[in-house]
């Protein structure tokens, strides 16, 4: 029976969404598991580069952009997936993660040289800056029952 | 491979918690060059943090980690409460142990079940895992999981970034019904984590190497909120001045820095709990797992595991002894009055001692903040064990492949978690 093939991935964010999928699957682990196959999930596997993932149903994308090298696989992610769902408050919204872009100037100035040491962004962002994303789980973390709403609208849209 | 020179790059290691990658140059069958890289982009909460509330910083950086979210929210509350001198209440330090114990049942069982274990059944992923038998070890697992998952739900109000926990205490305190429901799954469960306790003790994976160990240990009982700061050669570390003790290492190739402890490799985390106060554990804790226990103090880094197993027991075995024998009502937290005050505290996060520091000005808005986190800890003595266990693969003939996935698993005994790593303050402390 055909799965739905999911990729999972996290950009400059706390991971904590990603540990609620993780506790979402105490219960719902061998249910998903007959459902949906990971093109891609660091997380639960050994993975090379996303560059190299190809044919995508629905990425789950986690944080927000603030290098060019997340820029790039962010692009890569769209241009593979039929579907991309934002999921926690920094890939929605930018923030926490996009606090930074809110410092003064005097803060802004305490933390250039890191910024340049690390290759950072001078601001962060929120993933729809950079591609259409088609739905949002909102929260800090998501939100459980509209990301398993989600989930499961996507079950019913591959017919699995 | 005798005598070759090659070179081993692992940008995207899987996994674990966050973003990290290694490279290993061996030049004439010797290991020349190790750098573990941690690649988690910076977040500057430590920055964000100045002006912030003291009633309102926990949760803020609870947002630094979201596996660790429990332990920097309990440790800020922890530096909070010292700083005021807020004493809690017998209820509130019954919580406190309660929060802690669920963050390291779910936790250590992520770890552990998610991450480890294949590499115990030589697969890449609990995903492979498709035998029956597998499947009812999977489902073992997972039950064990949500034990520490539930504690945290109905304790602290939630298992990841909980809203319950404030300073001076809990918000609301758990329902009786739920106390009842936590107790039945827990006396339900303890059977399957006990099993877990003898998989990982038969795993014949081994990497010994002598160093330092820094934990809290508390004479009254093992625990991950409360005690005193020991190393493993004795000698007690008042925790005011935990980073007296402590040298700063500028890792250029990593966004972590990194420390060593009196000028030497040391190591936080499970391993280091279990070697300092395995004597300590709830009794009957001891008592079922007397076997295994006798394996520390261990100089295997792979015992990291073993130690995570085990505590996830004692863990269960501390939380039923409170949720039986306390009866829960809600109590309004102490009333706290800020001053311009400084202050540490310090709590013991699944992966080690986590430190906070920080100063208040007298509205009681943050002036400073400072943390010091275990992965960083860690990270010397964890590129260390990388150079050793990749010149004993070289010695015992295995191919490039073979070596990398001996690396990948040997960081994860380590059990880091980036996202931590990157938040400190660049603060003038002694510098190696």
């Amino acid at each position: 029976m055909p799965k739905m093939r999911v990729g999972w991935i996290t950009f400059t964010c706390s991971e904590d969404s990603t540990m609620v999928f993780l506790e979402l699957l105490n219960k719902n682990f061998f249910e998903w598991d007959n459902r949906m196959e990971f093109a891609y999930c660091k997380v639960l596997k050994r993975e090379g580069s996303v560059l190299q993932t190809k044919d995508v149903d629905v990425f789950f994308v986690e944080g927000a952009i603030s290098t060019d090298d997340e820029e790039k696989k962010l692009r890569h992610i769209r241009n593979i997936s039929k579907y991309v769902v934002a999921v926690g408050s920094c890939a929605c919204t930018g923030m926490p993660s996009a606090q930074r872009n809110l410092f003064d100037k005097a803060m802004q100035a305490e933390i250039e040289e890191r910024l340049l040491k690390h290759n950072l962004r001078k601001n962060v962002e929120p993933i729809n800056k950079f591609i259409k994303v088609d739905d949002y789980v909102m929260g800090c973390p998501m939100g459980e029952e509209i990301f398993v709403k989600t989930l499961n609208k996507y079950f019913t849209l591959f017919g699995v | 491979m005798h005598k070759e020179n090659f070179d081993i790059t692992l940008d995207n290691l899987s996994k674990i918690e966050g973003h990290a990658g290694i490279d290993i140059s061996v030049r004439n069958g010797e290991v020349q060059n190790v750098k573990l890289r941690i690649v988690e982009n910076m977040r500057f909460f430590m920055e964000s943090a100045r002006g912030k509330r003291f009633n309102s910083v926990h949760q803020l950086v609870s947002r630094i980690c979201g596996t660790c979210s429990t332990a920097h929210l309990m440790g800020c509350i922890e530096c909070i409460e010292n700083i005021f001198g807020i004493q809690p209440s017998g209820q509130a330090k019954a919580l406190k142990h309660l929060t802690m114990n669920g963050l390291q049942i779910r936790d250590h069982a992520m770890h552990l079940f998610f991450f480890c274990l294949p590499d115990l059944y030589g697969k890449d992923s609990v995903l492979d895992f498709k035998s029956d038998d597998e499947k009812e070890l999977l489902h073992k697992a997972l039950h064990v999981k949500d034990v520490g998952n539930t504690i945290g739900n109905v304790i602290a109000g939630r298992a990841i970034h909980p809203t319950l926990p404030t300073i001076g205490g809990f918000l609301h305190a758990p329902k009786q019904d739920d106390v009842k429901k936590l107790i039945e799954m827990i006396r339900a469960e303890r059977e399957k984590a006990v099993e877990f306790v003898d998989l990982f003790y038969n795993w014949d994976k081994r990497l010994e190497r002598d160093t330092n160990y820094v934990a809290s240990r508390s004479d009254k009982i093992y625990n991950f909120w409360e005690g005193d700061l020991m190393d493993s050669r004795g000698f007690c570390i008042p925790n005011f001045s935990f980073t007296d003790h402590l040298n700063r290492v500028v890792i250029p190739y990593s966004q972590a820095e990194g420390f060593l402890y009196n000028g030497d490799t040391y190591m936080v985390g499970a391993l280091a709990r279990m070697n300092i106060g395995k004597d300590t554990l709830h009794k009957d804790t001891r008592h079922d797992l007397s076997k295994y226990l006798s394996v520390f103090p261990s100089r295997n880094v792979y015992h990291n595991n073993l130690a995570q197993a085990i505590e996830i027991v004692h863990a269960m075995d501390h939380s039923l002894e409170i949720l039986e024998t306390m009866e829960f009502k809600d109590e309004r937290p102490p009333q706290v009055e800020p001053t311009q005050a400084g202050g540490t505290g310090i709590v013991e996060a699944p992966r080690g001692t986590l430190y906070y520091y920080l100063e208040f000005d007298g509205n009681g808005n943050v002036g400073q903040a400072n943390l010091v986190i275990p992965t960083a800890q860690n990270q010397i003595m964890m590129e260390k064990d990388c150079g050793r266990a990749v010149q004993a693969c070289i010695e015992n003939g295995m191919d490039k492949e073979e070596i990398e996935r001996e690396l990948e698993m040997l960081i994860r005994a380590y059990d880091p978690c980036m996202s931590c790593a990157t938040h400190f303050l660049q603060v003038n402390w002694k510098e190696q």
